[in-house]
Parts: C-alpha cells; sequence; structure tokens
C-alpha cells in the first residue's frame, strides 16, 4: 500500500501496490475520481469527464 | 510476444489482461492514445515492432480511427477497424445481423421527429429508442405512451448532437427479466452470463445482477454467426430471450468488457482471452513470415 495527495482536496488517497498509469482511483475524502498518472512515485490528476462514445 | 495496448483509460479488465500477460512473460507496450499522433504513413505510437495491438480505448471514437490507422500501417490489430465499425454503429450492427440470418429485435430508423413517430406507431406501444452511438443503456428509453414519445424525440432533436437525430427504433422484446453477454474470440464463446434486472434495461453497467449461464447449442451457434456477422475478434454479443423460447441478437460489442463476467463464471476469463491472443499474435508473425 502506498499513497498520493488528491489533487482535489489535498486529502490523503490510498493507493494499491499493483497501481498502473490510466488507472482510475476515488479519493475518499471528497470523492473525486482521479487519474493515476505516474506510479513512481505516484501522481494523480484529476480525472477526465464522462464522454458520451465511452463503453460497452 | 510484444503486445501493444491502446488505452485511455486503465479499467479493471485491462488491468486483469495486463496481469495476466505480464505472468506469462509477454512485453507489454502501454500506449495512451490521448497522447500519440496518427499520420497518414506513421505515428507517434509505438507499434512498429509489435506483434499484435490490442485496442481497448474506452471511447468508440478513438477506437475507430486509432485501429484504422494501425491497420493501414500493417500492425495486426484486435479488433480489426471494420469490425469496430460494424460493432460501434447500432444501425451497421443490426444489418449485419440481419443480412447474416441471425434474428434481432425489429428495427427502423427515421431522420425525423414526424418519421420516427410513425415508426413507434407502427410498433406499438411500449416500444425502445435508442442512440446510434452509446453504451452502458445511456439515453435509451422505453416508449410506454404517445405523449412520452412526443416528449422523447422533441428532447433528442432539440438537445441531441447530430447524431441523435438519426432515430433508432426497435420493437421492445419482452424478455424474462434478463438478457445474456457471451464473451467469443472469433466465435467460440470463452464464457457467458445472465444479467438481470427488475428494470427494463439488464445491463451489468446499470447493476443488474449477473450468474453464470450455460450456452446450449442453439445459442452457440448464434454466437457463432453474429462474430462472423461483424467481422470476428475479441466481442461481446448481447442475446435477449423471447417469449417463444428463441434467442434474439440484439447487439456486438467490439471493445468488451469482461470483470463482471470473470466474476459471474468459473472461467479464467483473461486467461482464455490472452490464450487465444498468442494464438492470434503467431498467425500475425506467420502471415508477415511468408509475405
Amino acid at each position: 500500500m502506498t499513497e498520493s495527495e488528491c489533487v482535489e482536496c489535498g486529502g490523503t488517497v490510498a493507493l494499491h501496490d499493483d497501481l498502473e498509469i490510466g488507472e482510475i482511483v476515488d479519493c475518499e475524502t471528497c470523492g473525486a475520481e482521479l487519474e493515476v498518472v505516474d506510479v513512481s512515485p505516484p501522481v494523480l490528476d484529476r480525472a477526465p469527464e464522462l464522454e458520451e462514445d465511452w463503453g460497452e | 510476444m510484444k503486445l501493444g495496448l491502446l488505452y485511455s483509460r486503465i479499467r479493471k479488465d485491462e488491468k486483469l489482461l495486463l496481469s495476466e500477460l505480464r505472468e506469462r512473460g509477454h512485453e507489454i507496450v502501454k500506449i495512451d492514445v490521448r497522447k500519440q499522433r496518427f499520420g497518414l504513413d506513421a505515428t507517434t505510437a509505438e507499434v512498429a515492432d509489435c506483434d499484435l495491438v490490442i485496442d481497448r480505448c474506452l471511447a468508440t471514437s478513438r477506437s475507430l480511427y486509432a485501429t484504422r490507422f494501425l491497420a493501414a500501417y500493417g500492425v495486426p490489430v484486435i479488433n480489426s477497424p471494420e469490425t469496430a465499425a460494424v460493432c460501434a454503429d447500432k444501425v451497421k450492427n443490426s444489418l449485419a445481423l440481419e443480412a447474416a440470418g441471425v434474428p434481432t429485435p425489429a428495427t427502423e430508423v427515421a431522420f425525423t421527429k414526424e418519421a420516427a413517430m410513425e415508426a413507434i406507431e407502427g410498433f406499438g406501444y411500449p416500444c425502445v429508442i435508442k442512440p446510434v452511438v452509446g453504451s452502458w443503456g445511456r439515453l435509451m428509453a422505453k416508449i410506454d405512451t404517445e405523449n412520452a414519445a412526443e416528449a422523447i424525440l422533441e428532447h433528442k432533436a432539440t438537445l441531441g448532437h447530430y447524431e441523435h437525430k438519426v432515430f433508432y427504433v426497435q420493437e421492445y422484446v419482452d424478455k424474462p427479466g434478463r438478457d445474456i453477454r457471451v464473451l467469443a474470440c472469433d466465435g467460440e464463446p470463452v464464457a457467458a452470463m445472465t444479467r438481470s434486472s427488475d428494470h427494463w434495461l439488464t445491463n451489468a453497467a446499470k447493476g443488474g445482477e449477473t450468474a453464470t449461464f450455460d450456452l446450449d447449442d442453439e445459442a452457440k451457434e448464434l454466437v457463432a454467426t453474429a462474430s462472423d456477422a461483424v467481422g470476428g475478434g475479441l466481442l461481446g454479443v448481447d442475446l435477449m430471450e423471447t417469449k417463444d423460447g428463441e434467442y434474439t441478437v440484439h447487439e456486438v460489442n467490439h471493445t468488451v468488457e469482461f470483470k463482471a463476467l470473470n466474476e459471474a463464471s468459473e472461467v479464467d476469463v483473461p486467461a482464455a482471452v490472452v490464450d487465444w491472443l498468442e494464438l492470434k499474435a503467431d498467425v500475425a508473425d506467420e502471415a508477415v513470415a511468408t509475405a
């Protein structure tokens, strides 16, 4: 387990060890969706908004 | 093998695949399509020496164009741009299924509110209206009354993107509270599950409860035919059971999500998918060697 800082609220976000760049994690403090942009050390950014043609 | 993975978001599905690929010692090139440029004869994406590239783009639009470029460069890509093009568009999807003789819900397309209203009245109530591009059950409507039909058509025509002015109207299939999702590799089922809900939409993304499902011979044959109809590949085939005890195939998905299926089924889905990817990479290598 590792951790990083939420870019939205500054809270601490606990992260799993098998973290992947491009993965989305939730901030448990403010509920923001965050994207993992680096893993060593972990860096988080705001996740992109849901778009209309996403998913299957 | 050296496998390129096109992505813009790493979901649990991609994590499962990556984990299986790494356990087997395959080299992986993760390619975030948001950072790439695709020229007519070259790309910034590191795909040149990949044995195979798998498209796991979350956005259909990116999936369509990125795979088209890779195929143009001669890079083997799963799924093919041809398959993506058919699966991404519900109109093309329906026409392909119909042409292959796969039972699929009666469907009409109209381009104006007035013509769409005639289509709806023709089906009677309830019937269904869907966006031609979209997933996770979003923006789909079960239309129960004429008043609802008028409101939905007005909203789509006024508020929608131009694609929402293509009115895709479909008969309502009175299924037994569930539909069936089959993950198939070139038409061969890997695993299947039911998705059940009290709501008319039973998608896993809408919270439908999942349970494993044993396909009978008829369903297996339909899955194979539906897969061929859209060009084959790694696909999610969605079936419904009708009141007459028959199956109808309403959709084939081309960047299929399988985390729910992996949990519902005893099959190790990512392992089966990677088995198949290894085969596809071998075939691609042979094609290059004999070219």
